[in-house]
């Protein structure tokens, strides 16, 4: 399978600190790559960095065949990146509808993809012209989701999508993921909950220290206990 | 477009603050010795409060949206006063002609050059003086008031250091007289500036996609262009719109006054910044209803105890944040 996003010896500082030393990892064409790794591992600095919210101050990024390292943010987006930051990055004072037809660059929000998203979240549908800072924790992360997903998108890049979320919205969540797999968006999600990551990763990589310590198939990774204990150590414990 | 759906929930205005202008007139009422000293203190707190709104409008967006507390906005209010007035004593004529249409032919393109003017510089000024102190404040508020002082220096060479005269258009002296009560005509004219402003940026703000792209960044400027959109440019637009209103209330400020200066800005400053930070930092909205409290306070103490009026206005500030820290419209920020 092809790679639609490669990092290839990715390095980023942020002030004085080295976070990124050296990331390589790829994520392929059309599958659903878990990015894992323990608090601080630089799993958040790895996507803003794609994302070109913080510049990478070596080492190269290829996106559907083109470096993209180096690029201003929204030049990135225009590839066909959607992003969901850990914090959601909803903006709280407009209604869902405004957050939505923000997202919509291209135009009026289609109506058959409005349909296709209130099917994964219809929640969206009844709070509609509520502002969005009025939603729950859940509601918000489906929000951000759905916006990021309002037009189509090439890849989608998700920071901890679980996090702080009930284990009832978890289970809506994976579902909700499986459906975006199907869709043919590729995926690329940072996540703490092996639970999650297992029950929806096709391919995944591990970071510790800023660097990639781990890659290859989910299965390979879930069938392997001591491997796990190994990489993930204490934050797999915490899901279990 | 909206969704198929019944009794959906929907957003509700916060009408407290709202009530905050009838409830500081109506306790004023019994302080003021008659109706007709109140009607007339009301319609001049209304109209003061409107200009400031005009003024302060800019301010609070550019604050809200690049995170920049530009100290040198007054110089953008003086030069916007100097440049109409050059204009209007260039058209001595229509101006002093007891003809209003021919009184707003002669304004019309002061107004339009003092905002010309005040927006053509207030680019300048983002691009040479604000752009290289983004995210560094301390460095912004010294850079913005040397730039205010050097701005005002160049008036002094430009326009002379004399206060200058600026009579009012011929129709619009004097006062509407209603039995006992007397409301200036050129006050009544600044309230529906003040209106036409207002409606002007809520209309902008709530119904086109730059109002909606401004508010998202004032919220989250780096998820706006995570979305694909280069915010800067809504920056630079927003940061010259508001040179340019602030120009306006220039133009407004100086006919109330009569007069123009080399300092009225930097004066117009102080009530400006207690407006921004009543209404909320970033609030358009809020931001006009703490310039109508701010205009409302100064002319019922200012009548009252004139000792005590800008004092009023900073103890306004004061029980307002004690009841709302961030202001009576407070914007989400990231």
């Amino acid at each position: 399978m092809s790679s639609l996003l490669a990092l290839a010896g990715v390095n980023t500082h942020i002030g004085h600190y080295h976070i990124l030393q050296g990331v390589d990892f790829a994520v392929p064409q059309g599958g659903l790559t878990m990015l894992l790794g323990r608090n601080g591992a630089g799993k958040t600095t790895c996507l803003r960095t794609i994302m070109g919210l913080w510049k990478a101050s070596a080492g190269r990024i290829d996106f559907d065949g083109a470096d993209i390292s180096g690029r201003p943010t929204p030049a990135v987006a225009q590839l066909g990146i959607g992003y969901v930051p850990e914090s959601m990055g909803i903006f709280a004072g407009l209604t869902v509808r405004e957050n939505l037809a923000l997202a919509a660059r291209s135009g009026p929000i289609d109506a058959r993809r409005l349909d296709w998203l209130f099917g994964l979240f219809p929640a969206l549908k009844k709070f509609w012209q509520l502002p969005a800072g009025h939603l729950s924790g859940g509601q918000k992360q489906m929000l951000a989701i759905a916006r990021a997903m309002i037009e189509p998108r090439k890849l989608l890049l998700v920071d901890e999508p679980t996090k702080g979320l009930a284990p009832a919205i978890i289970a809506h969540m994976v579902e909700a993921f499986r459906e975006l797999k199907r869709s043919d968006t590729t995926i690329l999600l940072v996540e703490q909950n092996f639970n999650f990551a297992r029950a929806l990763g096709d391919t995944v990589a591990v970071m510790d220290s800023g660097r990639i310590v781990h890659s290859g198939s989910m299965a390979e990774l879930a069938g392997d206990e001591a491997l796990q204990h190994k990489l993930l150590g204490l934050s797999l414990d915490a899901h279990q | 477009m909206s969704p198929a759906g019944q009794a959906l929930p929907v957003a509700r205005l916060d009408k407290v603050p709202l009530a905050l202008i009838p409830v500081v007139a109506l306790a004023a009422l019994p302080l003021i010795p008659s109706l007709p000293t109140w009607i007339t203190l009301t319609a001049a707190g209304l109209a003061m409060g409107m200009m400031i709104f005009i003024m302060a409008s800019g301010l609070t967006l550019v604050f809200g949206l690049m995170d920049v507390m530009n100290f040198a906005h007054g110089a953008f209010i003086t030069i916007g006063a100097y440049v109409a007035t050059s204009v209007l004593l260039a058209l001595a004529s229509p101006v002093q002609a007891d003809s209003l249409w021919l009184n707003l032919a002669a304004i019309a393109p002061a107004i339009l050059a003092a905002m010309a003017v005040a927006g053509a510089l207030g680019l300048a000024f983002e691009r040479v003086i604000v752009r290289p102190v983004y995210g560094q404040h301390l460095k912004q508020i010294l850079i913005t008031m040397g730039g205010l002082i050097v701005a005002e220096q160049l008036i002094l060479v430009i326009w002379g250091p004399d206060i200058i005269a600026l009579p009012k258009p011929a129709a619009l002296r004097g006062s509407f007289v209603l039995g006992d009560i007397a409301v200036e005509k050129y006050r009544v004219l600044a309230v529906f500036v003040g209106l036409a402003v207002f409606a002007a940026m809520f209309l902008v703000l709530s119904r086109t996609r730059v109002g909606l792209l401004i508010r998202a960044g004032v919220e989250d400027s780096e998820m706006v262009e995570s979305l694909g959109y280069r915010i800067r440019r809504v920056f630079v637009g927003v940061f010259a719109a508001g040179s340019a209103l602030a120009g306006l209330g220039g133009v407004m400020w100086a006919l109330y006054q009569e007069t123009v200066n080399s300092a009225m800005g930097m004066q117009v400053m102080i009530l400006i910044f207690i407006v921004i930070i009543i209404g909320g930092l970033g609030s358009v909205g809020g931001c006009f209803i703490g310039a109508l409290l701010v205009g409302l306070v100064a002319n019922y103490v200012g009548f009252l105890a004139p000792k005590i009026a800008l004092g009023s206005n900073i103890l306004l500030m004061v029980l307002v944040l004690l009841w709302r820290p961030q202001g009576l419209y407070p914007v989400a920020k990231r």
